[in-house]
């Protein structure tokens, strides 16, 4: 019997932009993109699918992202499937427009998953690297009343149970759970394979099924935000540099030894 | 028990002695308390709360409610979270804060959703409402980018604080609190997750958490070896040694070494960083050192942004006269 396994996986602003290219429109607590930069699949929601590929390098899987969201650039969303993943769901909907409030998120994650039907496991990402929160995945658990390991760095299943590596801050963890579990994951699990030109081929004529609020039975109240943004702003840090000027590089070494003598910090 | 907990600090404990991040929680929840009028108590569970609870009171709460039970471990995280619900549901906190450390941040979400409530998460300051009563969690986002200041609609209002955000609370052996035990019901069939082994990698040299001075690299050092150019430095600083997230992807070294979001959290009086680009990622670590330190070969970078002192120019000609220098100053 083939492994059912879920990836979640959110569209995000592109975290590696220049510096200078964020910009937040505090009047309206959000952040201002660019319309010339395109967003990307959130980089540890890469990590998750490819964790799902390993494990379908070695057994039969089928393997379907979840999106939620309001709304999505497609061909970015269809990165999944030309790695390999077999299909693609969207949630896509105006009432999803917050999708940095978990909770919500996470009703909506959960009430796709049970529509789905069985699964073995789910895998997310670690965190999303918009706001950070590392708790949507979390909170699909608590719903689904799934065990959850998270930050793995190597994901097994046999005999029924997920095993996985976790990355931890002085080495690493093994620890296993029954499935249907939850695993997050992060980018010390490797590079995520490169979509192949077949891949490629492939994910051009797959269309994704697209659920709306109401598809998935539930209905706006229920996603009303349990956090909510009072104010969004960036943080002033700029500190004067005394840029260390000699007559060439190894000068400049030189002075800067100096100085940190001569300022007590070494 | 009817009374509300006011402000409760869920504290973690290591064999029976409170975690130092309990001190930090109080902290914060002192001032929530004070801010909102209410009380401020700790909950501690484990199999035994030791000395917990003494610590506890001389931390200055007022009441410690202590959930003891011989099945709750370290290695048990489903138990400890069923445990902390449970003293959630009998104490009716007003205020939930837990620390953000490797079991922090995943139990306080399941924690939340078990409770019906949201989670104010990673937070690097609290502070009361005046005008709506309310705790409004300062917290940074979009790697550091930007701070986000939200408000938890529900009861109890939580928040996951950063380790390091707030000095702990001086003990004050003299202070007494009132200790109520809570029972739990709880069973091994709630534990579902098994651990299987704990791997603990050799580190020698000094704690990057707890270093004084740290010195680190990034991608632009190309390969591991120049990593051994920064070991020399350390040693001769007493420095702990750390790399951005591009030099431990890249394989060159351990990603125990990893500083930043991702990474570890340094608060060093002086951090040396040599072809690391300044991400907003890594800074995410950083921003608390004192003086930071860059070399790079681009002037635009970021790192220059927040750097105190700073060398354009190549780490290849500046490191090993900044090296031979130091050695020659430091005897
Ligand atoms: C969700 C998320 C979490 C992340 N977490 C972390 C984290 O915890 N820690 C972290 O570090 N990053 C993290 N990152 C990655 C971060 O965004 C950056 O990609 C990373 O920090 C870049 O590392 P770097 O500065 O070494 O490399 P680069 O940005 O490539 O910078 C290399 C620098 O080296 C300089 N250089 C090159 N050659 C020389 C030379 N010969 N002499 C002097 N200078 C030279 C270049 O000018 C350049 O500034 C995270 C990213 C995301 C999206
Ligand atoms: N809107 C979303 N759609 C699909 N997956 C999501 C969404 N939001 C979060 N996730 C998943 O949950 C992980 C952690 O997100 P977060 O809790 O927002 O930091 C992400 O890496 C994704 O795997």
């Amino acid at each position: 019997m083939s492994l059912k396994i879920i990836v979640l996986a959110k569209q995000v602003i592109d975290p590696e932009m220049p510096r200078s290219a964020f910009q937040v429109d505090r009047e309206n607590r959000r952040v201002m993109t660019p319309p010339t930069l395109p967003p990307v699949v959130n980089g540890f929601d890469e990590n998750a699918v490819e964790a799902a590929l390993r494990i379908k390098d070695s057994q039969a899987a089928e393997i379907t992202v979840i999106s939620m969201g309001q709304s999505f650039a497609l061909d970015v969303m269809k990165k999944p499937l030309s790695m390999g993943a077999d299909s693609l769901v969207l949630l896509q909907d105006d009432a999803f427009v917050n999708t940095v409030d978990s909770f919500g998120v996470a009703r909506a994650l959960t009430a796709a998953v049970r529509k789905l039907g069985s699964f073995d496991l789910i895998i997310a990402g670690r965190q999303a690297s918009d706001w950070d929160n590392a708790q949507a995945p979390l909170a699909v658990a608590e719903m689904l009343n799934l065990p959850s390991v998270t930050i793995g760095r190597k994901v097994e299943v046999g005999d029924g149970r997920v095993t996985v590596e976790r990355q931890m801050p002085e080495g690493t963890e093994i620890v296993e759970a029954p499935m249907p579990a939850l695993v997050t994951v992060s980018n010390e699990l490797g590079q995520p394979r490169y979509p192949t030109l077949r891949g490629i081929m492939a994910a051009t004529r797959k269309q994704p099924t697209v659920w709306s609020l109401e598809d998935l039975g539930l209905d706006a109240g229920e996603l009303a935000p349990q956090v909510e943004t009072v104010d969004l702003y960036v943080p002033v840090t700029e500190t004067d540099c005394e840029f260390i000027i000699g007559e060439d590089d190894a000068d400049a070494g030189r002075l800067l030894a100096l100085k940190l003598r001569e300022a007590k910090l070494v | 028990m009817t009374d509300s907990a006011g402000v409760l600090v869920l504290a973690e404990t290591e064999g029976g002695v409170l975690s130092p991040t309990a001190a930090e929680l109080l902290t914060a929840g002192r001032s929530l308390a004070e801010g909102l009028g209410l009380p401020i108590s700790l909950g501690v569970a484990g199999s035994d709360a030791g000395t917990a609870t003494q610590e506890a009171a001389s931390l200055g709460v007022q009441q410690v409610y202590a959930a003891e039970d011989g099945i709750l471990s370290d290695d048990k995280p489903e138990l400890l979270l069923e445990a902390w619900a449970q003293i959630c549901r009998q104490t009716n906190p007003d205020v939930v804060l837990i620390a953000r450390t490797m079991a922090g941040r995943d139990l306080a979400p399941r924690l939340a959703v078990r409770l019906g409530v949201g989670l104010a998460q990673d937070c690097l300051e609290v502070r009361v409402d005046a005008d709506s009563g309310r705790m409004v969690a300062h917290r940074p986002v979009y790697g550091g980018n930007a701070m986000a200041a939200v408000v938890c609609n529900g009861t109890p209002q939580m928040a996951c604080v950063r380790p390091k955000a707030y000095e702990p609370m001086e003990a004050d052996e003299s202070q007494q609190a009132e200790v109520v035990p809570v029972s739990l019901s709880l069973d091994e069939s709630m534990a579902k997750v098994k651990l299987v082994e704990r791997v603990a990698e050799e580190s020698e040299g000094v704690r990057l958490e707890s270093a004084k001075i740290v010195v680190a690299g990034g991608r632009g050092l190309g390969s591991s070896e120049p990593f051994k150019d920064l070991e020399v430095i350390a040693g001769l600083l007493g420095a702990g040694i750390g790399a951005s997230r591009a030099a431990v992807d890249a394989g060159w070294v351990p990603p125990s070494w990893q500083i930043g979001l991702t990474g570890k959290t340094i608060t060093p009086d002086l951090y040396i960083t040599v072809a690391i680009s300044g991400a907003s990622q890594h800074m995410a670590g950083c921003s608390g050192s004192k003086v930071i330190v860059a070399v790079n070969k681009d002037a635009e970078a970021n790192i220059f942004k927040e750097a105190r002192y700073g060398v354009v120019g190549d780490w290849e000609k500046a490191l090993p006269s900044f090296t031979e220098t130091l050695r020659e100053l430091l005897g």
